[in-house]
């Protein structure tokens, strides 16, 4: 993997956000006619290492340079002119244009100063034929179109800026087992003709298909560079992992306790996002999502929720079957679902509202005589959570807003648990609050579980889900793909089964889905 | 799916907005007194035409994501100016109808700067700036009066070969060399993608400033010739705040029944005018079937209202109840 000098290298790359360090002194070197895999967990700074190559962040600290001199983007344009282009997670596909209108977005042709529609049809079908898509149509919507020929749309438009390094970042995680053997081909096809080619991914079968060299990230440093095959996945899984925790979370019960199940899945299925996903949850236990992310674990937690339309299968609350058509119902007395939602600016929390309008919200109904709110009881009930959640506000009628992210999510966790819920949904809810914010969640939701809650908790971080959980159910693909219990739940088993590998064999086994 | 059936799902809300036109126009020409004759046409167009410019100038606005409530402002303000500047010698009068457009052009470009550079909420910016320039009109035209070149307005808002209305003829000309190449430069399109997803604009590297400028910029140059036509067939100037409202709020309900989305990104010119075509034809509808005067509002109101809930169907096919938030 030495011969010839590398067209691409970065080092010394370091970038922080606010006090927390994406990359420090990061280094990777890329070369032309090879694909070049990097690796890491969710936080590892993949992310951050990709957009400072594209020209999206700016590094603090580290040098770039290209064919050996040295290079500064200052946008994604300047990227983009110096052939750099990628492909991002987030979809830049402008839903409501055609298919042929994004293509050619950043350069159309012109005749007259208006586009010239012909020639940009041609150029359309020129790239969408380069990357394998001859079926889909230049004058589709984009918005019409399934997610998964939306990425191959944008894999489209990429090869349209003719890119001499050209980085995809999980951009086979939408795609059908079909579209992913046709951009296999494209990107092999890529590679003969010369390119650069920078492969992010989470599925360890297509780095092994793919890759010619190989980077694991970790804690936003590299950790290796080696030729790929010659490493086991266990050692690169061995790679990945390393961070230690300190024990933040609280004693688990020793023996799983064998209640009546208060919330049963069966068969559920939605749209092409969830597939046929039974469990069951139990009084008093905490019950994990994990699998990397988008793998369905929201939608599932929107669907028992009532949010979703169309849903197949069956839910059972205290083994009756419940049809739950929206977030009202599910609240309800029989039920007693909450969800604390993901993004607490926009789902949880109406922002410019004050703290104590914000804790009663989804507590109306049971606060008001007569269609007015009782204000003494609403005030009674308010201390109450205050002191339960410790939630630290100079005033519960300033602005929810003027509160730090931590209290603001224990506001949102507070609003809920007003309702005293018997089915607690939890989605990623400590993600960008502090450790010790952290700490008191989890000590909370253990306790809300020994008084007798039944609690599914989805969390990116793994780390939570070994310390929280007695169970982990792992999604991959919109389905379960196996249970961990117990002391079952390892690092090492979590992130085995989210890449959907089974460590103990060296080699993978799994097709692609 | 062929070529053409991409092309008429593109169109459909235009084609829409042609056909309820149509059908409206054919039973209103049927239970007219005159019947189908040039007259009829003629009234018909001159009455529509205004709307139809405004309409235009706010679906330019609509597109972007934003919404101008300033427009029947403008549209009295070019009105009143018209009166003072567009008298006298052939020369005078071309001069006076440059100052016009420019003026129009001059308050579409503030709203799009204090929009776009200022970062207000369209919304309250146009309020404010539509305030503003109603006070300039008043200013202008404390009553109404002035004049305007009489022969240039009757040769506009005439017939050409006694058949054809010109004021027709003028807003086909107005869609041929305005709208239709806005809407196909880098830069029209630039508006459109702001509108659809201003994000994923800005990561492909749009001119998304220049485009949403450029977009208010010529709203404001169509809701000018609007302003001018209107002069043209009162031959006065006239800051009628009642007036001014209704356009705009009327130039709302065009664009809606004309197919272009109020959250941007998607729609027509073209079928907005066809929009305020119908809009105006709803009137007209409940005048030939002698309708007491009292009744026509709730009626056109009835009449809109169904109109525009044809839009709404989609709701029904979304499966995420989020997103019908959206």
């Amino acid at each position: 993997m030495e011969s010839g000098a590398p067209l691409f290298r970065m080092e010394g790359i370091s970038k922080r956000y606010g006090g927390v360090r994406a990359l420090e002194n990061a280094e990777l070197s890329v070369r032309a006619g090879a694909i070049h895999a990097v690796l890491g967990e969710n936080g590892a700074g993949k992310s951050t290492l990709i957009k400072i190559m594209a020209g999206v962040v700016a590094p603090d600290d580290g040098r770039m340079t290209l064919d050996g001199k040295p290079v500064e983007f200052a946008s994604p344009a300047a990227a983009n002119a110096a052939g750099i282009v990628s492909v991002f997670q987030e979809l830049s596909l402008i839903p409501e244009l055609s298919v042929a209108d994004n293509i050619i977005i950043s350069n159309p042709p012109t005749r007259f100063g208006m586009i010239d529609r012909r020639a940009q049809r041609r150029l359309a079908e020129e790239a969408l034929a380069r990357a394998g898509a001859e079926d889909i149509h230049p004058l589709a919507l984009v918005k019409d179109l399934p997610l998964s020929r939306k990425q191959i749309v944008e894999i489209a438009k990429a090869l349209a800026r003719k890119p001499r390094i050209l980085i995809l970042d999980e951009a086979t995680s939408a795609l059908t087992a079909a579209d992913v053997s046709k951009v296999f081909a494209v990107l092999k096809r890529l590679r003969a003709e010369g390119l650069a080619l920078l492969y992010i991914s989470h599925r360890m079968n297509e780095i092994a298909e793919l890759a010619d060299d190989c980077t694991v990230f970790r804690n936003g440093s590299k950790v290796a560079s080696y030729a790929a095959g010659t490493r086991s996945d266990t050692e690169v899984i061995q790679m990945m992992i390393g961070r230690e925790y300190h024990s933040v979370y609280p004693p688990k019960p020793d023996q799983p306790l064998q209640a009546e199940s208060v919330l049963q899945a069966q068969s559920l299925s939605w749209a092409d996002r969830l597939h046929d996903i039974s469990f069951s949850l139990h009084a008093g236990e905490i019950v994990g999502l994990g699998g990397l992310d988008g793998q369905g674990q929201r939608d599932l937690l929107l669907a028992l929720f009532g949010v979703l339309r169309g849903l197949r299968g069956r839910v059972l609350v205290d083994g009756r079957p419940v049809r739950i058509a929206s977030p009202a119902q599910a609240r309800q007395l029989g039920i007693g679902m909450a969800l604390i939602p993901e993004d607490r600016k926009t789902e949880g929390l109406m922002l410019p509202m004050t703290v104590r309008e914000n804790l009663s919200l989804a507590s109306l109904d049971r606060l008001t005589r007569a269609g007015v709110i009782d204000s003494a009881k609403e005030d009674d009930i308010i201390d109450r959570v205050m002191t339960l959640l410790a939630i630290k506000a100079g005033n519960i009628d300033a602005p929810v807003a003027a509160l730090s992210g931590g209290n603001q999510q224990k506001v949102v966790i507070a609003k809920w648990l007003m309702r005293q819920p018997r089915i607690l949904l939890l989605n990623d809810p400590t993600r960008g609050i502090d450790v010790g914010t952290k700490q008191e969640i989890y000590q909370l939701l253990r306790r809300l579980a020994d008084e007798g809650a039944a609690i599914l908790y989805y969390s990116t971080d793994y780390a939570e889900l070994i310390g929280c959980c007695d169970r982990v159910l792992v999604l991959y693909d919109g389905t379960v793909k196996r249970e961990l219990i117990g002391a079952d739940i390892t690092e090492h088993a979590l992130i085995a089964s989210a890449l959907n590998i089974h460590p103990a064999v060296p080699t993978h086994q799994e097709p692609a889905q | 799916m062929k070529d053409w059936q991409y092309r008429l799902a593109e169109h459909r809300g235009t084609l829409t907005a042609l056909s309820i036109f149509v059908v409206m126009f054919i039973i209103y020409t049927a239970n007219h007194p005159a019947g189908f004759t040039a007259n009829v046409v003629q009234t018909a167009a001159n009455k529509g035409v205004l709307l139809a410019l405004v309409a235009m100038a706010q679906t330019m606005v609509v597109i972007t994501a934003g919404i101008d409530l300033s427009v029947g402002m403008i549209f009295l303000l070019t009105n009143c100016l018209a009166s003072w500047l567009v008298v006298g010698s052939p020369l005078e009068t071309a001069v006076g109808v440059v100052i016009v457009l420019a003026v129009g052009a001059l308050c579409g470009a503030i709203n799009g700067a204090i929009v776009i550079y200022g970062r207000l909420q369209p919304i309250v910016a146009t309020i404010a700036t539509g305030a503003v320039y109603f006070g300039i009109a008043l200013l202008l035209r404390p009553f109404p009066g002035g004049s305007v070149n009489e022969v240039l307005a009757d040769a506009l808002t005439g017939r050409i070969f006694s058949v054809v209305p010109a004021s027709l003829v003028v807003l086909a000309a107005v869609i041929a060399l305005i709208w239709v190449p806005f809407s196909r430069s880098v830069y029209g399109r630039a508006a459109y993608a702001a509108g659809s997803s201003e994000t994923a604009a800005y990561m492909s590297g749009m001119p998304i400033r220049r485009g949403k400028l450029l977009a208010y910029a010529l709203s404001g140059l169509v809701a000018g010739i609007g302003g001018l036509f209107l002069t043209f067939f009162t031959y006065t100037g006239d800051a009628a705040l009642a007036s001014g409202n209704a356009y705009t709020l009327f130039s709302i309900a065009a664009v809606v029944l004309g197919g272009v989305s109020l959250f941007g990104g998607k729609g027509s010119a073209i079928g907005a005018v066809f929009g305020a075509l119908a809009f105006r034809t709803i009137g007209d509808l409940l005048f030939v079937f002698d309708f007491d005067p009292l009744w026509q509002p709730l009626f056109q109101g009835l009449i809109l209202l169904a109109a525009v809930s044809l839009g709404a169907l989609a709701l029904f096919r979304v499966r995420n109840r989020l997103e019908s938030f959206q």
